[in-house]
C-alpha cells in the first residue's frame, strides 16, 4: 500500500492550517507537486515543502511525522483513506470529516472532530475542549462518526452534538454533554460539573457515580437492551472501540435536563 | 415417471414474483419469540384474502441475532413493496410490539427499503429515542415491561410465491400424514416458507366462478366427492388430496423445497397409500416461473 511521509523539520512559530494535506487531495500527486502546496500560517502562506520533508508515493495513506501542537486543522474535511499522524497535534483536528481514518498517537487541541460527518477519528492522548462540539455560530456539533480519545478530554465534550459516538478513555471536564441534541458519549472515567447540563436529547453513559445536576429526574435502575447493541457495534469497528463496550446492560437512568423540558439520558453503570 | 409406487405427472407448478422481506424477532426466550412470530405471521395464508403470506423461516441460537437473544427469523411476502410495507407495519405494530421482551430487526439487505420502526416509533408519544450504530438505525421505543427495540427499516428482495405439488393418496389419512413428513423436511430449509395452517392447503382453487363475484373457486377436478361428475382429475382408488404451497426468496429456493417434500413423499409411497403428485397451473400463461415435478425430482 502506497503512502506518503510528511516529516515536520521544526516546529513552526505560528500555527499552521494543514487541512490540505489529506489522503484524498494528495492523491496522485508528486512530492514536488505536494511541496508546492501553499498551507496558510497567520497573515502569510508557506508552501508545504518550507516545513515537511517529503517522501513516499502518494495513495490511500498519509503518515504525518514528528507532529506538534503547531498544525491545525489536520484531516478537516477528508474524505476517504488513511491519516496517521505521530505527535501531537493542535486545534480542529478532523474538522468535517467526512470519511476515511484519522489516528494520532499524541494528543489534540480543542474543537477536534466539530464538524465531523462520518469517519473514524481516534486520538491515543488528551484533547482539548469542545471535543465534537459546535463552533461559535454553529447549531451543531458533530454530525456523525466515531471518536475515540484515549486519554482526558477537557471540558464541553459534544456540546451541540447532533449524531455520533464518542468515546472517552480518561476523565472528561467540565460542562460534558452540555446542549447535546443526540448521538452518544461514553466516558469511562470521571466528568466535572454539571454534565448533561442543557442537554435535549442523546445519551451520556458513565462508568461510575457522577455529580448531577438536580434537574435531572432519577428514573430508577434498568437493564436496556440496547447497550447490547452497541456493546456490539463496537465490538465489530476495532480493538479501540470495542474496549469501551458496556459489559451488561443494567444501568441507572437519569433523565433532563429538565429545565429546559430536555430528554437526554445520562446512563451510569451499576 | 414412478417412484417407489408413486406416479409423478408430467406437469408443473406455477408460481408468481412477490416481493418479501426477512424479520428477526427476538425475546427473552424462544418461547416468547416463537408467540410474537407466529402472531405476526397468523392470517397470512394467501395474498388474496390476507395481503400477505408468512411463515416462521427457523429458530434462531442468540449467537446469530443481532441483540444476543434467542429468536425466529420469519419471512413475509406480498404482490408489491407497496403493500408489504403495509402489512410489515400492520403485523410488527400489532403482534410484535405487543409481545413481552421482544425485539425486532431486520433480516436482509435488500436495495429497496421498507419502514420496520420507522413509523412504529411514534407509538412512544416522543420518548422514544433513535440510535444509530454504524448504518443500523434503531428506535427504544417505551413500554410497560421496558423498552421496544426496532430497528428502523428492513429491506425487501424480489421473491416467488406460489410454487406447490399436489399429494394424491388412497384416504385424507394417508395423504395427511405424507404432508406433514413433507413439510417437515422443508421446513429445515433456508429461504422458504409453507404458509397455510401445518405448511397444507386442503382448498385447493381454480379460476373463476360460476358465481360472478367469486375470481377463484374450488378445484373440482380434483374433489374427490366429485369423481363421478364433471372433468375429474382423480382415479376411483383416490380418497383425498392435499396440496402444499412454497414461497422462496429465490427459484432455487423453491426448487429445492420442492424436491425434499416430494422426495418424503415418495419415501412413504405406495405402501403409504400414495399414488401420485402433480402440481397446480394455469396453463402457463399467468406465472413467471415453472417447476416442472419430473425435471426437479431427475
Amino acid at each position: 500500500m502506497s503512502q506518503v511521509v510528511l516529516t515536520l523539520r521544526a516546529s513552526p512559530a505560528i500555527v499552521v492550517d494543514c487541512s490540505p494535506l489529506t489522503p484524498d487531495r494528495l492523491a496522485g500527486k508528486s512530492a514536488a507537486t505536494i511541496a508546492a502546496i501553499e498551507l496558510q500560517s497567520g497573515n502569510r502562506r508557506l508552501p508545504a515543502g518550507d516545513l515537511f520533508d517529503i517522501t513516499g508515493e502518494s495513495g490511500d495513506t498519509l503518515v504525518i511525522r514528528n507532529a506538534c501542537n503547531k498544525l491545525d486543522r489536520i484531516g478537516a474535511g477528508m474524505n476517504g483513506g488513511t491519516l496517521e499522524v505521530e505527535g501531537d497535534v493542535g486545534a480542529f483536528l478532523g474538522a468535517g470529516l467526512v470519511s476515511g481514518t484519522i489516528r494520532v498517537s499524541g494528543g489534540a487541541g480543542a474543537f477536534a472532530a466539530t464538524g465531523m460527518v462520518a469517519g473514524t477519528l481516534h486520538v491515543r492522548g488528551n484533547v482539548g475542549d469542545f471535543l465534537g462540539a459546535a463552533i461559535a455560530g454553529d447549531k451543531q456539533g458533530m454530525l456523525g462518526g466515531l471518536v475515540v480519545v484515549d486519554g482526558d478530554a477537557g471540558d464541553r465534550v459534544g456540546d451541540h452534538l447532533r449524531r455520533g459516538i464518542i468515546l472517552v478513555g480518561g476523565n472528561a471536564g467540565d460542562y460534558c454533554a452540555s446542549r447535546m441534541l443526540a448521538g452518544t458519549i461514553a466516558v469511562r472515567g470521571r466528568v466535572g460539573a454539571l454534565p448533561g447540563y442543557a442537554m435535549k436529547r442523546g445519551t451520556l453513559l458513565l462508568a461510575g457515580a457522577a455529580e448531577l445536576p438536580t434537574t435531572f429526574n432519577d428514573c430508577g435502575t434498568h437493564e436496556l437492551m440496547f447497550l447490547r447493541l452497541f456493546a456490539r457495534h463496537l465490538a465489530g469497528v476495532d480493538a479501540a472501540a470495542a474496549s469501551f463496550a458496556p459489559h451488561g446492560e443494567r444501568v441507572r437512568r437519569f433523565v433532563g435536563d429538565r429545565a429546559n423540558g430536555g430528554l437526554g439520558e445520562i446512563l451510569i453503570t451499576v | 415417471m414412478i417412484i417407489n409406487g408413486v406416479t409423478i405427472d408430467e406437469t408443473f407448478a406455477e408460481a408468481f414474483g412477490m416481493r418479501a422481506t426477512r424479520l428477526i424477532i427476538t425475546a427473552a426466550n424462544l418461547r416468547w419469540a416463537n408467540h410474537a412470530a407466529n402472531a405476526a405471521t397468523g392470517f397470512a395464508t394467501s395474498v388474496i384474502g390476507c395481503g400477505a403470506e408468512a411463515g416462521i423461516e427457523r429458530e434462531l441460537s442468540p449467537d446469530e441475532t443481532p441483540d444476543g437473544r434467542p429468536g425466529v427469523s420469519v419471512l413475509l411476502f406480498a404482490v408489491s413493496g407497496k403493500e408489504l410495507a403495509k402489512q410489515v407495519e400492520r403485523r410488527v405494530g400489532q403482534c410484535v410490539l405487543t409481545s413481552p421482551t421482544s425485539a425486532v430487526f431486520s433480516g436482509c439487505d435488500g436495495e429497496e427499503k421498507i419502514a420496520l420502526g420507522k413509523n412504529l416509533r411514534y407509538f412512544g408519544d416522543g420518548y422514544q429515542i433513535s440510535k444509530l450504530f454504524g448504518s443500523r438505525r434503531y428506535w427504544r421505543v417505551p413500554v410497560m415491561d421496558g423498552e421496544f427495540i426496532c430497528e428502523e427499516t428492513t429491506g425487501v428482495v424480489k421473491a416467488v410465491g406460489g410454487g406447490n405439488f399436489l399429494v394424491l393418496a388412497a384416504s385424507q389419512m394417508q395423504a395427511l400424514l405424507a404432508c406433514e413428513a413433507a413439510v417437515e423436511a422443508m421446513r429445515k430449509l433456508p429461504g422458504v416458507v409453507m404458509p397455510f395452517p401445518g405448511g397444507v392447503v386442503r382448498s385447493g382453487s381454480k379460476v373463476g366462478s360460476k358465481y360472478k363475484a367469486l375470481s377463484a373457486s374450488t378445484n373440482d377436478a380434483f374433489c374427490p366427492t366429485l369423481r363421478g361428475i364433471g372433468n375429474s382429475e382423480l382415479s376411483p382408488e383416490t380418497g383425498a388430496v392435499l396440496e402444499i404451497v412454497i414461497d422462496g426468496i429465490t427459484e432455487a429456493d423453491i426448487r429445492q423445497a420442492m424436491r425434499v417434500g416430494m422426495q418424503a413423499v415418495c419415501a412413504i409411497g405406495a405402501a403409504g397409500g400414495i399414488q401420485r403428485i402433480t402440481a397446480g397451473n394455469y396453463g402457463g400463461k399467468l406465472g413467471k416461473y415453472h417447476f416442472h415435478l419430473r425435471e426437479i425430482l431427475a
